[in-house]
Formats: structure tokens, C-alpha cells, sequence
């Protein structure tokens, strides 16, 4: 089988500015941040990006690096706010598309398999459909026939356009060569949905182990992620720091408030990206190894 | 009988969402609401399924401060099958507001344009989608003429009116049975659906409520919300033996 490993760089140099890109994982949890740090650093620009919100918009949009995000929240979990997303929402640095996030998850879906739309009742009478001129509505076919349900006959849903995506990024546990891949954590968020609504599919992983071994790192069941989905496996051992990893790692907590003291302040923020944020994640990771060293 | 705080006072108003709901899921955002969830299921709604507010349902109403190691989970719902759960409407929600207005309209995204918001918030998360699916209630630990708004600026959990025109497909499982804030209880049983006070809480005046909103109030037949019995007060001293419920209210 075909072996898909490769680098950052390599799947960055496959993405072109202008380019709409999914981001797995939610709000501070199991973010494949690697590849967000390489985004920072890269020539691309207005990008569109497309994510259950955590540290990725907020670096992505503040940076400018990012001009569109599309997203129903964005949050840092045991920090309920972004100040580099407010930031640059305050300033209108962003153009937001705000959608309800099952309206989110029916996009990744309908993106998915290929239909341009699925339905729902989430979004009708909010601001979702007042704010997003393009997003549209459909009246119920069912009206009559051995389908209808009385109840619904006449009602209008939101038809919930595909999220359609150049490129897609996740962060899994553990992936194998050939491209299947296994969250061990709780939860498998919507990485999947974001790899199948993708023309580019990238995971990044913990350990990329060979191909067929995935079932020595936990239950196969977890591997929901299997080659057709993915184009390109990247090992990124602490690649989703300062983002949660369970099992392998939770939440730098205290890493994660010093991002948002420096966030706050100009002079911190710059003296934050120059020790973190200005190199490559081999840079990145010995700045935290050398975090570590020096707090024992 | 023990006099209640005011945080007590709002646990035991809130448990009231909950009672004779059933086998359904209680999602409760803010630790008051938790408490509240949790003293239902542990007096008259035992049947209320409970999140670890991460991916699985717990066994039982633990202390709100249980180590997450120490909880015992009984099914695993990971955030794709939640939607599952709140399309169908098994469940009964009590979100907060940053805003809230005269017809149960709340806004949790943004204050001020949305283009460049004054302050940005967490957005409009599943709000949109829970209000028109399911039971929505709200807890407003802060009652003011900032929170109690004639309009809000960014309509997320959907109120009455704005049901109402979005059609049928909006209403037919739209409910907003109750908001709670510190200062006392309301429901929606005003004229065309709009916000009437039903109780205030002890030691809180009809008019402090009234001056504290930024819209006119349907106000008729107010009684006094109920303390919480010494069974209830001996429960939640036990749900919350570190009193994070008085961190979080504004008096």
C-alpha cells in the first residue's frame, strides 16, 4: 500500500492562498496545532478557516493570516475566551459566518456525501439566517402522501449549505503509513466529517506506527479513520501543545493561561512569538523542553 | 427552618425545570444550574440523565467539584450523538444570557454590530438549534438594565416572536418554560408570550425587579419564591461543600 507519510512543509506547500481550510478537533481539545503553528509561518494568506473555534482562529485570524472564519463558537474550554480572537473581531480585523454547530456538523456532512445541502430546524428565527444572506431556506416536500407528517406540512427548514474545503487538517492519537488513524480520547469530535467534506485530507498523529498495527494502540473501534480518507499522515509527537490529547496528554493549563496573559499585552505578545510562535515545531517543541528543565 | 442564601434560593427555583421531566438529558451551564440539575435528580426527577461535560453520562448526581477520575459514566455521548439527543427534543437545557429580551430572545455571540462587535463573546454556539428543539430555560445570574434588554444585539436562543414568524418548522417544538435570575423567577405567560415575573426572591421587591429591566415587565399575581426546604439546603451543601454557588452570584 501506498506510504503517506510526509512532512509539514510537504503538505504546506500543497495549499495555495485564498484556500478554504478545515481545522479538526474542538474548542482547546485535541487541535492538530502543529500545523496551525506552520500556518503562522508560512506565505499563505487569506484564508478562510473552517473549525469548532479554539487557540487555532484566534492565532489564524489575529495574525491575518485567516480573513474568513466560519464557526459557531470559539473558545479556549477552561478559559471561555479567545482575547486574540476578540481582538480581532473588535477591531473587525475577520469576517465571520456564524453558524449554530449542528448546523456546522449538517455542513462537514452534506460536504461529505456529496449533496448540496441537508435540513434542519436549528437556525430558524435566529440571527444565523438574518446574518448569512447566502444561507437559504427549504419548504417541506412531505405535504401530503404516505411521507407527510401533518405536523411539518407547509413548514420551512434551513437547508444547510455543504462546507466545502480545500484542505483539511486533524490531529489524531495514533495514525498508521497507509492512512488509518485512531482517536484513543473520548471523543472523536467531527474529524472525519472535516477529512471527507476535503479535497486534501492531512492527519497528523501523536506516533505513526506500520501500516495494519493501529489495533496494538487501542481498540479498533476508536480507528474511525481509515485510508480513504486521508491523502498525507504527518508525525507530530506533542503536536496538538498546548490543545488537550487524551489520553496522552491533557490541557497545558498553565501554558495555555501564559498564551492568554501575553495575548493581552503587546510587548508579552511579541516576546511570546518570538519564543514560540517564530519557528519551526522543532523550535517550538525545545522551547518547551527547555520550559520544563528550567521549572524543575 | 435554616434561611437560605440567595444562590440557594435560585438552585432550588431552577431544580424546578426539571421536576416530572422524566428519562431526559439536563444540560446545565454554570454551576448553579449543575447544582440544580443535580438536586432534581437526587429528590423528585431521578430518572434526569446527566453529562460528565465531556463525552459520557454519569451514574447518579455526585458533588459538582467529583475529580473527573472519580466519576462513574454509564454510556459514552460524544459531541456528534448530542445533536441526536437534542433534535429529538429529550432534553431540557438552562443556558445563560448576556443579554435576554422581552420575548426570551438571548444572545451569548456579541454586543454590538456584528460586523465588529464592542465586546466579542463564546458565539452563538447550539443555541439557535436548542431553542427551537427542545425545552430552553435561562439563568441570569446578573438581572440588570444591560442583561434584561428592550432588543438584543445578536439574536442566538430564539424568544416567541421571532418563532413565530420564522413559521411552524420554528414553533412546533419551541418552549421556553422558565428564566431564573437573582432576583426572581419569570415565565412567558405575559401578553403574546412575552416576560411576566412570578415570584422574587426573598428579601427582593416587585420594584427592584422592575427598575432592574430594560423592557416592560408583565407583572400580576407575584408571590415570593419558596425557600428551599432543609432537605433540599442539606443536599445542596453536600452537592457543593466548597460554595462555588456564591461565587457565582451577583447580589
Amino acid at each position: 500500500m501506498a506510504d503517506k507519510r510526509a512532512t509539514i512543509d510537504e503538505a504546506l506547500d500543497r495549499l495555495e492562498p485564498g484556500m478554504t481550510i478545515g481545522i479538526g478537533g474542538w474548542g482547546s481539545r485535541r487541535k492538530p496545532m502543529a500545523i496551525v503553528r506552520a500556518l503562522l509561518n508560512s506565505s499563505l494568506h487569506d484564508l478562510t478557516i473552517v473549525s469548532y473555534g479554539g487557540p487555532d482562529v484566534g492565532l489564524l485570524a489575529n495574525s491575518g493570516k485567516a480573513t474568513k472564519v466560519v464557526a459557531g463558537f470559539v473558545t479556549l474550554d477552561s478559559i471561555a475566551l479567545d482575547p486574540l480572537w476578540r481582538q480581532v473581531r473588535q477591531r473587525g480585523g475577520v469576517d465571520l459566518t456564524e453558524v449554530d454547530e449542528g448546523l456546522f456538523y449538517l455542513g462537514l456532512q452534506a460536504a461529505a456525501w456529496r449533496v448540496p445541502f441537508l435540513p434542519a430546524r436549528a437556525g430558524l428565527g435566529s440571527d444565523v439566517l438574518e446574518r448569512n444572506p447566502h444561507m437559504k431556506t427549504v419548504v417541506n416536500p412531505y405535504n401530503d402522501g404516505p411521507y407527510a407528517e401533518p405536523e411539518d406540512a407547509g413548514s420551512v427548514f434551513v437547508a444547510m449549505p455543504a462546507l466545502r474545503l480545500d484542505a483539511a487538517f486533524v490531529h489524531a492519537n495514533a495514525a498508521d503509513t497507509a492512512g488509518n488513524a485512531t482517536f484513543t480520547g473520548p471523543d472523536p469530535f467531527f474529524d472525519e466529517l472535516f477529512l471527507g467534506a476535503a479535497e486534501l485530507r492531512v492527519v497528523t498523529a501523536e506516533q505513526v506506527v506500520p501500516e495494519g498495527t493501529l489495533d496494538s494502540v487501542g481498540p479498533l473501534a476508536k480507528a474511525t479513520v481509515h485510508r480513504l480518507l486521508t491523502d498525507l499522515v504527518i508525525e507530530t509527537p506533542n503536536g496538538a501543545h498546548f490543545t488537550s490529547c487524551a489520553p496522552d496528554y491533557d490541557r497545558d493549563e498553565a501554558f495555555q493561561k501564559a498564551y492568554v496573559t501575553a495575548a493581552g499585552d503587546p510587548e508579552l505578545w511579541q516576546a511570546f512569538v518570538e519564543r514560540y510562535l517564530s519557528g519551526d515545531e522543532a523550535k517550538y517543541q525545545a522551547a518547551l523542553a527547555q520550559d520544563r528543565e528550567g521549572s524543575k | 427552618m435554616t434561611e437560605p442564601t440567595r444562590a440557594e434560593v435560585c438552585i432550588a427555583a431552577l431544580a424546578e425545570v426539571w421536576r416530572d421531566a422524566g428519562e431526559i438529558m439536563a444540560s446545565p451551564f454554570g454551576s448553579i444550574p449543575m447544582i440544580a440539575s443535580r438536586l432534581a435528580k437526587r429528590t423528585f426527577s431521578p430518572d434526569l440523565v446527566l453529562t460528565d461535560g465531556e463525552a459520557a453520562i454519569i451514574v447518579g448526581a455526585p458533588p459538582i467539584n467529583t475529580r473527573p477520575e472519580d466519576l462513574v459514566r454509564e454510556a459514552a455521548v460524544p459531541y456528534r450523538t448530542i445533536f441526536s439527543v437534542v433534535w429529538s427534543g429529550r432534553r431540557h437545557i438552562v443556558m445563560q444570557a448576556s443579554q435576554i429580551d422581552r420575548f426570551g430572545n438571548q444572545n451569548l455571540s456579541a454586543i454590538g454590530p456584528s460586523k465588529q462587535p464592542k465586546v466579542q463573546l463564546i458565539g452563538v454556539r447550539g443555541a439557535p438549534g436548542n431553542s427551537v428543539n427542545h425545552k430552553t430555560s435561562y439563568w441570569v445570574p446578573d438581572h440588570s438594565t444591560r442583561t434584561f434588554v428592550e432588543a438584543v444585539d445578536t439574536v442566538c436562543g430564539v424568544g416567541y416572536d421571532r418563532a413565530a414568524a420564522a413559521g411552524s418548522g420554528a414553533t412546533r417544538f419551541h418552549e421556553l418554560p422558565l428564566v431564573v435570575s437573582n432576583l426572581g423567577v419569570f415565565d412567558f405567560s405575559g401578553p403574546n408570550h412575552s416576560m411576566a415575573l412570578v415570584s422574587v426572591h426573598p428579601g427582593v421587591t416587585v420594584d427592584e425587579v422592575v427598575t432592574a429591566t430594560g423592557f416592560e415587565l408583565h407583572v400580576d399575581d407575584v408571590v415570593e419564591t419558596p425557600w428551599p426546604t432543609d432537605d433540599q439546603l442539606a443536599i445542596i451543601a453536600e452537592l457543593d461543600p466548597k460554595g462555588a454557588r456564591e461565587r457565582e452570584i451577583r447580589t
